[in-house]
C-alpha cells in the first residue's frame, strides 16, 4: 500500500523527462544547422536595420545564445559527470528523478534557488557578493572568441589567443576575493592556493599556446583553425598530428595545465574536501554557490574548447565540419577530464608546484623551441 | 638526470594504467540494487519470500527471534553493542515438563521478557553468532518504517512471568464473572 505513491511519482518524472531529452536532441539539431540559422538571422537584420545596428544586434543575439548555452550546459554536464563517476565505481548514480535521473540537475538547481542566501557575520559583504560574479564573468567573457564555425564567432579578435590567456586568469581574482571576503580560514587557504596554482600554470599554458602560434603565424583563433583544414579525411593537418609528435607532447601538457587552471582533479587543491571543507566557496550557499559551480563547468568546457581549437582542428572536423563536430569534440575532451577526475588522487601542494615548475615548464619550452626550429628549417 | 626522465615514464605509465582500470569499470556490471524494483520480497512476519538475487547474500535487516528455541542464555544481550536487547528469565521448576530446543538442548529457563528495540539496533549481526540454538536471526525484511518510535520495541516473549507466591492467608475466592 505504501508503494503506490512512489510508483506514481516515478511515472510522472519519467513523463517529465521526455521534454528534457527532446530538448537535448533539439539542441544537437540546432548545432548542426547553426551556420544556416546564423545566415538567416544575418540576412533579416541587414535587410531591416542600418549596418551598425545590424552588427550590434547580431552580436547581442550571439552573446545571448552563448550565455544560454553556458548556463544550460552544466545541467547536462553535472548529470553526465555523476553518471560517469557512478559507473566507474560500479554504481548506477542518479536513477530516481526522471528517466535515468536526467531531471536530477533540475531538482538540484531548484533546491539551490530556494536555499537561504547566507552571508557570514564577519564577512566583507561587498567583496563577498562581488566575487562569484567576477568568477562567472571571467569564464563567460572568455567564450567571446571561441569560434563555432566559419565566420560564426562573437568577436573575431586578431589577438584572440592573447585574450584567452588574459581573461582566463580573471577567475583567480574572483576566487581569491571569495576566499578573503568569507572571513574563514578554510576559504582563505583555498583562495590562496587557487591563486598560486593559477599563476603557476599560466606560464606553461601560455608557452604551449605560443608553440602553436609559432606554427601558424597568427594569434587569431579562426586563422589557427584555417591552418588545420584540408589533408586526408580533414584531420591530417590537425596540429596534434604535425611536427613529428612534438605537438602530442604539447597537447598533453596543455590538457594537464587546463585541468589545473579549472581546479579540476587531480589539481582541485583549492577546494580539497578532505582538508579545506570546500575551499573558497565554504561560506557560500544558494545561488551564489551555484554561480561558482556554473563557472567551474563553464571553464571546463572552455578549456576543452581551446584545446580543440589549438590541436584538434576546431570546427573543421574529421569528415564533417561545423558547430556540431566542434561541440562533440569538446564533449570528448570533457569526458576525458571527468575520466581523469575519477581515476587519479589529489596531488599535494608541493607535488603540484613541482609538476608545474620542474616538469611542465621545461617541457613547454622544449616544445616551443622545437616548433620554432621546425618552422625556421621548414621555411 | 636519468631519474628526471624516468619520472616522465612513471607518470605516463601509471596514469595510463589507472585510466585503463577505470575505463574497464565504466562498462562493468553495476552492483547497485534499486530500492523500488518490481521484484519485492513478500513481507510477512517471520516468513519472507525473497526473489532470487534481489538481496545481497549477507544482507542484514530486521531481527527475529524464534522463541520456541530460546534457552535464555543471555549471550545475545551481553554481546549487543548498543544494548537494544533486554531479556529477563526465570528458572523453570523441576516439576515442569522438560522441553527442548530444536537442536536438542534442554531449556532450563523460562524467558518472560525478550524485547528488541529496532530503533536502536545497528544491524551489526553480532547477536546472531553466539546464539547456541540459532534462534535469533536476521530476516530479509527491510521495509518496516513506523510513524511512532515506540512501535519499534518488539516484544518476542510468549511466556508470562509466574505471578509471585500468593500470601499465606487464604483469600476468598472471587465470584466468577458471568459469561
Amino acid at each position: 500500500m505504501g508503494l503506490q505513491r512512489p510508483a506514481l511519482e516515478a511515472k510522472i518524472s519519467n513523463l517529465l523527462s521526455i521534454p528534457v531529452v527532446a530538448g537535448a536532441a533539439g539542441a544537437l539539431v540546432v548545432f548542426a544547422l547553426l551556420p544556416q540559422i546564423a545566415e538567416l538571422i544575418r540576412e533579416q537584420l541587414s535587410a531591416n536595420l542600418s549596418p551598425t545596428m545590424a552588427k550590434l544586434a547580431a552580436t547581442a543575439i550571439g552573446v545571448g545564445a552563448v550565455v544560454f548555452l553556458i548556463t544550460q550546459l552544466p545541467i547536462f554536464l553535472i548529470w553526465w559527470e555523476r553518471k560517469i563517476a557512478a559507473h566507474i565505481q560500479d554504481r548506477l548514480g542518479p536513477m530516481r528523478v526522471g528517466w535515468h535521473g536526467v531531471l536530477q540537475s533540475f531538482a538540484d538547481g531548484m533546491k539551490l534557488l530556494f536555499k537561504e542566501d547566507i552571508i557570514a557575520d564577519g564577512a566583507d559583504r561587498f567583496l563577498f557578493k562581488l566575487a562569484p560574479f567576477l568568477v562567472v564573468m571571467g569564464v563567460f567573457s572568455a567564450f567571446a572568441v571561441l569560434p563555432w564555425a566559419d565566420g560564426l564567432v562573437i568577436s573575431d579578435l586578431n589577438i584572440g589567443v592573447l585574450y584567452v590567456i588574459a581573461i582566463t586568469s580573471f577567475g583567480a581574482i574572483g576566487i581569491l576575493m571569495a576566499g578573503w571576503a568569507s572571513n574563514n580560514k578554510y576559504a582563505l587557504y583555498g583562495g590562496m592556493r587557487s591563486a598560486a596554482q593559477m599563476v603557476s600554470y599560466e606560464i606553461p599554458t601560455a608557452i604551449i599556446i605560443l608553440s602553436v602560434v609559432v606554427q601558424v603565424g597568427s594569434l587569431n583563433l579562426q586563422d589557427i583553425i584555417a591552418a588545420q583544414q584540408g589533408g586526408f579525411g580533414d584531420f591530417q593537418n590537425w596540429f596534434i598530428f604535425r611536427a613529428w609528435g612534438l605537438n602530442v607532447i604539447g597537447f598533453v601538457s596543455f590538457f594537464i595545465c587546463g585541468l589545473a587552471e579549472t581546479n579540476r582533479n587531480p589539481f582541485d587543491i583549492p577546494e580539497a574536501e578532505s582538508e579545506l571543507v570546500a575551499g573558497y566557496h565554504t561560506e557560500y550557499s544558494g545561488m551564489r554557490f551555484a554561480l561558482f559551480f556554473l563557472a567551474e563547468y563553464g571553464a571546463m568546457f572552455f578549456v576543452a574548447g581551446v584545446a580543440v581549437v589549438l590541436f584538434l582542428g576546431g570546427w573543421s572536423g574529421p569528415v564533417f565540419s561545423g558547430p556540431l563536430v566542434f561541440f562533440l569534440k569538446i564533449l570528448a575532451i570533457v569526458f576525458v577530464q571527468m575520466w581523469i577526475r575519477w581515476t587519479l588522487p589529489r596531488l599535494r601542494v608541493d607535488q603540484m608546484m613541482a609538476l608545474c615548475w620542474k616538469y611542465l615548464i621545461p617541457i613547454a619550452f622544449v616544445v616551443l623551441m622545437g616548433a620554432a626550429v621546425l618552422q625556421v628549417s621548414g621555411g | 638526470m636519468k631519474e628526471y626522465f624516468l619520472d616522465f615514464w612513471d607518470a605516463v605509465s601509471s596514469t595510463a594504467t589507472g585510466m585503463a582500470i577505470t575505463l574497464r569499470h565504466l562498462f562493468m556490471k553495476n552492483e547497485t540494487q534499486q530500492y523500488l524494483s518490481d521484484e519485492k520480497p513478500e513481507t510477512r512476519w517471520n516468513s519472507v519470500i525473497v526473489p532470487e538475487g534481489l538481496l545481497q547474500d549477507r544482507s542484514r535487516m530486521r531481527l527475529y527471534v524464534k522463541m520456541e528455541d530460546c534457552i535464555g542464555c543471555l549471550q545475545c544481550e551481553k554481546v549487543c553493542p548498543v544494548d537494544c536487547i533486554t531479556i529477563s528469565t526465570e528458572k523453570r521448576q523441576k516439576t515442569e515438563l522438560p522441553i527442548f530446543a530444536a537442536n536438542g538442548q534442554g531449556i532450563k529457563q523460562r524467558v518472560v521478557q525478550f524485547d528488541i528495540d529496532m530503533s536502536l539496533c545497528c544491524y551489526c549481526n553480532l547477536c546472531v553468532y553466539p546464539c547456541p540454538t540459532d534462534c535469533i536471526v536476521m530476516t530479509p525484511e527491510y521495509e518496516f518504517a513506523e510513524r511512532d518510535k515506540t512501535n519499534f520495541l518488539y516484544r518476542f516473549a510468549k511466556d508470562k512471568a509466574t505471578p509471585p507466591e500468593p500470601p499465606e492467608e487464604k483469600k476468598e475466592a472471587e465470584p466468577v464473572a458471568a459469561g
